[in-house]
């Protein structure tokens, strides 16, 4: 057993021509372990896209649906909400033109809805997942003179306009997540489900 | 030791044969039936066949109507018109029943079974052979029996189809099942062949063609998972035999070390 | 033996940290490149490797099916199914899984069989051929509980057969096989206690066992087809002459053998996972009932063997029926297993340079075993009962007359160094 006559290229050659197909077939195997981890039929299913039925949501009222067993919040905004959320000050929101991806691209930059009066959000923090509360009262006591209306989540004192965007100086970093949703007809809201591009 | 190794072989051969023969047999014939997964047109008709004539009773909890529109290739918006019936069921759900587990004990003496599973359990031949098997027998609930199951508890909700069957007393130059010889004139007599008395809106070739599709449904429905395991297969095993070849080679190279 | 191209050199770097820590080189170094292997191992020898591949897939396919599966009498059914159906990739784990259980049990079947033909329990290995059997009766543990969780007809009716087995304890029998179900008839109870011990208690066990079989095999070093010590004869380095460094030769030998297993289990994954109704059998596909015993029981095709020892006792004995009798017999055909190395007391090890009468012998044994296990799926009549009964006969004669034949037989003359057959 000696190492005269090795041929040392060949051997190496065929050690890492092993190795790699080795790596490709651990790669392969470890594939469908790690799909396997993706959402399953069943909670496809569960997730499908939800209808509202929003003729009888008065204005300026608001109503939770479930949603991939998340809370999604419809409001039925007054002009009056409409325009106080216009007048809202830049500078008192982290991004009010709704630059970052949370929401659809079909949706207003600034009221963040599809028609003016109907926005459509999913009523989760982006801070770390609290439910926020819908404080719609302007100037409300616990929230100063200048609470023009909006969400206040009570974990951590994050807030929100009536469109979903968040005030500055909160920890939530960014605004509320606008679910893809689209309307089946004037009144009947499919949340789940993007506007279809015609 | 090779030599011992096969006459060991040899001795259990005949015990293996018997052992598979006995697993095979059965007090009836069944005709054969060899689904065919690629064959997708078969599998639609026998999805539609389901969903109109059995789907009434017999549920398929665990298929998804979307996974068989995807597997069958069909639109989901045309599964969701022209076979989901119940306002209640969506394109995600499982093909279930409407009906409750006591209406059914009332109705029929017992639950009728979810099928989801049939063909894994019974085999696509006693499937196929089962739905051809009907036959009139006033005796029953139901007005009819079934050769290949005995004092079955279900109707014949195919008739309209096959028209109606009847056990007939025949004679022929081969042995049927259950025949006799005849000594006087050599032919066989048996009186368990079934007749179509009273044609339905099928041809015979046409139903055995229907329940041969039915039944291929039933095959794909047991397994969804089948046809993507054949074609996965080719891939694993030939990068396999690549893997297995090189390790050889690499095995040689090195072993070339040792006398 | 001397001038290695892969002996490993002095480490340095992160190595060289580590192994001031850990003695990560060291054990490198005793269990593969300096373990010393017979070189003249042959195709008996690839299934010990594949057994812990095996392992390997059995657990990792384990665990991940857990993440699915539901342990309760009303869920269990419906979440294999769930896992067959609605999991992306479930059906290949869960098949990768039952397939493996089957595949276990071949290559360890294959692996005893080794060890039976070549003497590896022998002198001074009855640790190692030990341990091993304490990983087989495991397994057995292992498989059944395992079998139970699918919760289809042949899982309950087996478990039902198999708990009652414990009935034919005299006194005792009855309370016992109720302690074991938790409850009168087997129940989700009884299925949550076997999943726990089946995902958590057993696999410690086997894996703890799987160290002490090895750290027991590399404390004597391996057996060889020729049953000769290769420690006997070492060169000046003090290598013996006839073994080879484990890694690298054995390492790349065993990875053909891996290959090779793979495309037959992967062939069994993809075409035919069934296996022919003696993998899964088919009235699983149907959930559990209690009220109602599929038409013909028979347990997985691993078991049969002493199934078939079990039915074939059908006499009372001292008056104690034949039931227990039966039991007795059953547990005595895997106890005896345990005895092996002091049944044999031949002067040569291996089968090569045993005699005439030991050849036989193993002959009768395996007929006797395979038989048995292919009555132990056929539904018993009275001629399988009498074969059954001399196929027990036989099996036990090979082990209870083993010192006799062993030790009066003409033995052949066992050479110096290994062959290279």
């Amino acid at each position: 057993m000696a190492n005269r006559g090795v041929n040392r290229g060949r051997r190496r050659f065929l050690v890492s021509a092993t190795t790699v197909v080795g790596a490709v077939g651990v790669v392969g195997i470890a594939t469908p372990f790690l799909a396997s981890w993706q959402p399953s039929a069943r909670a496809r299913a569960a997730g499908a896209p939800v209808t509202a039925d929003i003729s009888r949501l008065a204005p300026g009222q608001q109503m939770t649906i479930e949603w991939r067993g998340k809370p999604v919040w419809v409001v039925n905004r007054t002009p009056a909400m409409i325009a106080d959320i216009r007048a809202i000050p830049p500078a008192e929101l982290q991004d009010p033109e709704s630059q970052r991806p949370q929401q659809p691209p079909y949706v207003d930059a600034v009221l963040r809805s599809i028609k003016p009066e109907y926005v459509v959000l999913v009523g989760i923090c982006t801070h770390l997942g609290c439910s926020p509360g819908y404080r719609p009262e302007i100037g409300a006591a616990d929230l100063g003179a200048d609470w023009p209306g909006g969400y206040l989540c009570a974990c951590h004192g994050s807030k929100f306009d009536l469109a979903g965007r968040v005030f500055t100086g909160v920890p939530a970093p960014s605004n509320l997540e606008v679910p893809p949703h689209r309307y089946e007809s004037e009144q009947v809201l499919v949340i789940g489900v993007d506007e279809e591009t015609a | 030791m090779r030599k011992y190794l096969a006459t060991c072989l040899l001795a259990v051969m005949g015990l293996f044969a018997s052992a598979l023969a006995m697993a095979a047999g059965s007090e009836v014939r069944l005709d054969t039936m060899k689904p065919d997964l690629r064959d997708q047109p078969s599998l639609q008709r026998g999805m539609q066949l389901y969903t109109n004539y059995c789907l009434g009773c017999h549920s398929l909890q665990y298929q998804r109507y979307s996974r068989a529109a995807e597997d069958l290739g069909m639109p989901e918006d045309l599964v969701e018109k022209f076979l989901i019936f119940s306002p209640e069921l969506k394109i995600n759900d499982t093909m279930r029943i409407g009906m409750s587990a006591e209406d059914a004990t009332d109705w029929f003496g017992a639950p009728p079974p979810d099928l989801s599973l049939e063909a894994r359990l019974r085999g696509t031949d006693w499937i196929y052979t089962y739905l051809r098997s009907f036959y009139r027998d006033e005796s029953r609930p139901w007005g009819v029996n079934n050769s290949v199951f005995p004092q079955v508890g279900m109707p014949h909700v195919l008739e309209p189809l096959q028209g109606v069957q009847e056990k007939v007393c025949t004679q022929s130059d081969i042995a049927l099942l259950g025949a006799e010889l005849d000594l006087e004139t050599g032919r066989y007599q048996s009186c368990e062949v079934l007749e179509i008395t009273q044609s339905g809106s099928m041809t015979t070739q046409e139903f055995d063609q229907a329940m041969w599709d039915l039944t291929n449904f039933l095959s794909y429905v047991g397994e969804p998972s089948r046809l993507k395991a054949e074609n996965m297969a080719p891939k694993v095993l030939i990068f396999i035999l690549i893997f297995t070849l090189l390790a050889y080679l690499l095995k040689k190279e090195y072993w070339r070390d040792i006398h | 033996m001397m001038g290695n191209p892969d002996r490993p050199k002095a480490p340095r770097g992160v190595m060289r940290w580590i192994d001031d820590r850990f003695p990560a080189t060291q054990l490198m170094q005793d269990h593969l490149t300096g373990y010393y292997a017979p070189k003249n191992f042959n195709f008996f020898y690839f299934f010990g490797s594949l057994a812990m591949l095996v392992l390997v897939n059995q657990i990792i396919t384990g665990i991940w099916l857990t993440m699915s599966y539901t342990p309760t009498a009303e869920g269990a059914f419906a979440s294999i199914e769930y896992i067959m159906r609605d999991v992306e990739y479930g059906w290949l784990i869960r098949y990768m899984h039952s397939t493996g259980a089957s595949a276990f049990f071949v290559v360890i079947y294959l692996h005893m069989f080794r060890g039976l033909l070549y003497g590896s329990y022998r002198a001074p290995r009855e640790l190692v051929w030990i341990f091993g059997m304490c990983i087989y009766l495991a397994l057995m543990a292992e498989a059944f509980m395992g079998y139970l969780l699918p919760w289809g007809q042949m899982s309950y009716w087996g478990a039902q057969v198999i708990i009652s087995l414990f009935t034919a304890i005299p006194v005792i029998g009855g309370d016992l096989a109720q302690m074991i179900r938790g409850d009168y008839l087997i129940s989700g109870i009884t299925l949550n206690r076997f999943f726990a011990l089946h995902v958590i208690a057993l696999p410690l066990v086997i894996v703890g066992l799987v160290v002490l079989h090895l750290v027991a095999l590399h404390e004597v070093g391996s057996n060889n087809p020729d049953g000769i010590e290769i420690k006997d004869k070492k060169d000046e380095a003090g290598n013996p002459l006839d073994g080879i460094p484990f890694h690298p030769y054995y390492t790349v030998k065993d990875l053909v053998g891996v290959g090779v297993f793979l495309f037959v289990f992967c062939a069994v994954i993809f075409y035919f996972p069934e296996g022919g109704g003696y993998f899964l059998e088919t009235p699983n596909f149907e959930p559990a009932n209690s009220l109602q015993t599929p038409e013909h029981i028979a347990p997985v095709w691993y078991f049969t063997p002493f199934y078939a020892m079990l039915r074939a006792v059908n006499y009372p004995l001292f008056g104690v029926d034949a039931k227990f009798w039966g039991v007795v017999v059953m547990g005595l055909a895997i106890a005896i297993l345990f005895v092996l190395p002091w049944l044999d007391r031949s002067p040569v090890r291996s089968i090569r340079y045993k005699g005439w009468l030991s050849r036989i012998a193993i002959v009768v044994f395996v007929v006797s075993f395979v038989t048995l296990g292919v009555l132990g799926v056929m539904p018993p009549t009275a001629e399988r009962t009498i074969i059954a009964q001399v196929a027990t006969v036989a099996y036990f004669a090979f082990f209870i007359l083993m010192p006799f034949y062993t030790r009066f037989e003409a033995t052949r003359a066992v050479p110096g160094r290994v062959t290279g057959r």
